[in-house]
C-alpha cells in the first residue's frame, strides 16, 4: 500500500537544538522521521517507529513514521536536514531557492532502516 | 563564580541579549534565560563534538594536520579553481563576513549566504516592492495584531513570542497577550497555531492567492473574491481583512512557508503590496523571521561592500548578481563550480540532493567549529572558534539592528576572521607570487 502525499520540510525545536551536534544520535532522532496524520498512517498500516520509504521524482529515503494530527490528510512533514533533502526539489525556478516545500511524494511501509548521518552522506561520495 | 550578564545568544535571528552565563576556570558552568536552542548552543561549546584539529582528506580519510598545512592546501584549491563557490558565513561575525567577501573577490568566486535556502526570496521581494518593516522593539511596544504566516516561532525562534511579539508586554500593550490578537496562517496546525486566537489553514503553495484575496477585501473589491480561496472561505478572508483594518498596528511576520513554496519571491512581493494597501487604513509592517543569527548581517555587509545582499559573482572582476543564475544551489545544480569553500554553514545537511552530489565531487574546504554532514564530504577541514562564546564580534538581529556579541571564554582555536585573513595572504602569494604577510 502506498499513499500519495504533499511533502514539506521545516524546523523543529529538537532539530534546532542539535544544529551543532549533527554527529550525535539525538540529531538522527530529531530529523530522520516523517510526520503524517494518523489517518494516513492507518492507511499504510504503519505505527509510530515503523520505517517508511518516501519517494519523489528526485530520490528516495527511509525514515521513521510519526503521527501528527496537526497535519491535514495528505500532508507529510520531514524536519529539515539531509534526510528530507534527499527527496526535495533542487530546481530553483530562476530565483535561487530550491523547492524545499510542496514536493509530490509516495510513501510506503518498508523493512529497511533509516541510514545514520554518516552512512547517508557516504552515498553521495560513492555516486 | 564570575557571572556574565547581558550575553547575546548566537543561535537564531532573535539575538536575545539578556542571557546570563556563569563561567569558572574558563568553563561555562550555567546558562540562564536562554531557550532550548540557545542553551544547547552555549553549553554545546564544551559538550558537543568539536573539530579538534585541521584535517586534509588522504586516501578517502581525513588526516590531522597543522593549521599551516590546512591553510596551504585550502589556498591551493582556491588558487587552482577556475570557478569557486563560497557559501555560508551566517553563523559568524560581520568582521569575518567582510573577509569572506574579500577572499571571494580575490579568487573571482561566487559568494552566497544561507539566505539561499532561507529568506533569499524575501530579499528579492523587498527589492521589487520595498520593505515596510519595523524594529522588534516597535512590534513589542505597539503591535496589537500579530500574524505569523508560514512560520512556527515556537520551534524556530522560541523566545520571539515572549520577548518581542504575542506574549510580550509593551508600552501600548501593557497587558501583553490580552492586548494583542494573534493569527496564524499555515498549512498545518503547528504548536504556534495552537496558541493563536485564529488559525487559518491554507492549501500548501497557495499563499499568493490568499494574499491577493486579502488585498481585494481591503481595497473594497469583495465581489471579486470567490467563495473559497486557497482552501479558506470568503467569510474568513473578509473577517481577517476587517480585523487587519481595525487594528492599530499590524505585524505580518513570515517564514519559509512563504519563501520555499510555489511563487517563492512573488509571495513576499505580494505581502509588501498588502502592507501598502493596509497603510491606507492603519499602520502595518512585515518582517522575515530570519534563521541564522547573522544572516541579516551577511546581507548588510555584502550590500555595503558589493551593492548586493547575496549570490554575488566576482568572476567578471566586478560584483554581478542574479539569483537563479548566481545562487549557491544554481551553480551547484548546473555543476558549474569546480571547488567550494563553506564557512559557518552546512550545505551537506541543508541543500537538496543534486547540489550535495556536486559538492561531493569537487574539492571542498570547510571552516566550522563542529563536524556535520559537510565534513563528511570535505577535503580540507579547518576548525574555528565559536563566535559569541569564544570570540566577540558584531551580528545583525532579524530587524537589522547590529548587536555586539561578547567573548565568554578563551580558546586555542583560530577565529573565522583569522583563518580567512591567512587564506587571503596565501592565495595572493600563490596567484601573484606576492609575499604580503601583513598587507591586509
Amino acid at each position: 500500500m502506498k499513499i500519495k502525499a504533499n511533502l514539506i520540510s521545516g524546523r523543529t525545536t529538537k532539530q534546532g537544538a542539535n544544529l551543532e551536534a549533527k554527529t550525535y544520535k539525538s540529531y538522527f532522532e530529531a530529523c530522520s522521521y516523517c510526520e503524517l496524520n494518523s489517518v494516513d498512517l492507518d492507511k499504510l498500516g504503519a505505527y509510530e517507529g515503523n520505517s517508511l520509504k518516501v519517494t519523489s521524482e528526485f530520490g528516495e529515503v527511509v525514515v521513521f513514521a510519526k503521527a501528527n494530527d496537526g497535519n491535514p490528510k495528505g500532508l507529510a512533514f520531514i524536519p529539515m536536514g539531509p534526510w528530507a533533502n534527499t527527496v526535495l526539489n533542487p530546481d530553483t525556478h530562476g530565483c535561487g531557492m530550491p523547492g524545499l516545500k510542496g514536493v509530490p511524494a509516495e510513501i510506503e511501509i518498508t523493512d529497511e532502516k533509516p541510514l545514520d548521518m554518516k552512512s547517508l552522506m557516504k552515498k553521495y561520495l560513492e555516486n | 563564580m564570575p557571572v556574565i550578564k547581558d550575553v547575546v545568544c548566537s543561535l537564531c535571528g532573535c539575538l536575545c541579549d539578556d542571557i546570563t552565563v556563569t563561567v569558572e576556570d574558563n568553563k561555562i558552568m550555567g546558562v540562564k534565560n536562554a531557550c532550548i536552542l540557545g542553551h544547547s548552543k552555549t553549553v554545546g561549546v564544551q559538550t558537543h563534538d568539536r573539530i579538534k584539529t585541521p584535517m586534509i582528506r588522504k586516501d578517502g580519510e581525513l588526516v590531522e594536520v597543522t593549521y599551516e598545512e590546512a591553510i596551504d592546501a585550502a589556498a591551493r584549491i582556491l588558487a587552482n579553481s577556475r570557478r569557486t563557490l563560497s557559501y555560508g558565513w551566517c553563523s559568524t561575525s560581520c568582521e569575518a563576513i567582510s573577509k569572506a567577501i574579500q577572499l571571494a573577490e580575490e579568487t573571482g568566486s561566487v559568494i552566497d549566504s544561507t539566505a539561499n535556502v532561507c529568506h533569499g526570496p524575501s530579499a528579492l521581494a523587498t527589492q521589487e516592492k520595498g520593505n515596510p518593516g519595523a524594529t522588534l522593539g516597535e512590534i513589542k511596544n505597539r503591535s496589537d495584531l500579530i500574524i505569523f504566516w508560514g512560520c512556527n516561532p515556537i520551534h524556530a525562534h522560541p523566545r520571539h513570542m515572549t520577548r518581542y511579539s504575542s506574549f510580550s508586554r509593551g508600552f501600548f500593550t501593557p497587558n501583553g497577550r490580552k492586548d494583542r490578537k494573534m493569527v496564524v496562517i499555515d498549512v498545518r496546525k503547528t504548536d504556534t497555531a495552537k496558541r493563536a486566537d485564529k488559525y487559518i489553514e491554507i492549501e500548501q503553495g497557495s499563499d499568493l492567492l490568499l494574499v491577493t484575496a486579502l488585498r481585494s477585501a481591503i481595497n473594497g473589491h469583495e465581489a471579486a473574491i470567490p467563495k473559497n480561496v486557497a482552501g479558506v472561505s470568503k467569510a474568513e478572508i473578509l473577517g481577517l481583512a476587517e480585523l487587519m483594518k481595525n487594528s492599530r498596528f499590524v505585524s505580518i511576520l513570515f517564514g519559509m512557508g512563504i519563501t520555499q513554496s510555489r511563487s517563492k519571491y512573488k509571495n513576499g512581493d505580494a505581502v509588501s503590496s498588502l502592507i501598502s494597501d493596509l497603510t491606507q487604513h492603519t499602520k502595518a509592517i512585515m518582517m522575515g523571521m530570519r534563521g541564522h543569527y547573522n544572516v541579516s548581517g551577511f546581507g548588510e555587509v555584502a550590500t555595503w561592500e558589493t551593492g548586493y545582499p547575496m549570490a554575488i559573482d566576482f568572476s567578471k572582476g566586478y560584483p554581478y548578481y542574479n539569483p537563479g543564475e548566481t545562487g549557491a544551489n544554481d551553480v551547484l545544480v548546473r555543476e558549474e563550480v569546480d571547488a567550494a569553500i563553506v564557512g559557518a554553514a552546512d550545505p551537506g545537511a541543508h541543500f537538496p540532493q543534486k547540489a550535495v552530489r556536486h559538492l561531493a565531487r569537487i574539492p571542498l574546504i570547510q571552516i566550522d567549529p563542529y563536524p556535520n554532514p559537510t565534513t563528511e564530504l570535505a577535503d580540507v577541514v579547518i576548525p574555528a572558534a565559536v563566535v559569541g562564546i569564544e570570540v566577540e564580534g558584531t551580528a545583525y538581529r532579524m530587524d537589522a539592528i547590529p548587536i555586539r556579541m561578547k567573548k565568554l571564554i578563551a580558546t586555542e582555536f583560530k577565529t573565522d576572521e583569522e583563518i580567512l585573513k591567512d587564506l587571503i595572504v596565501k592565495v595572493r602569494e600563490l596567484k601573484r607570487g606576492e609575499v604580503t604577510c601583513q598587507s591586509y
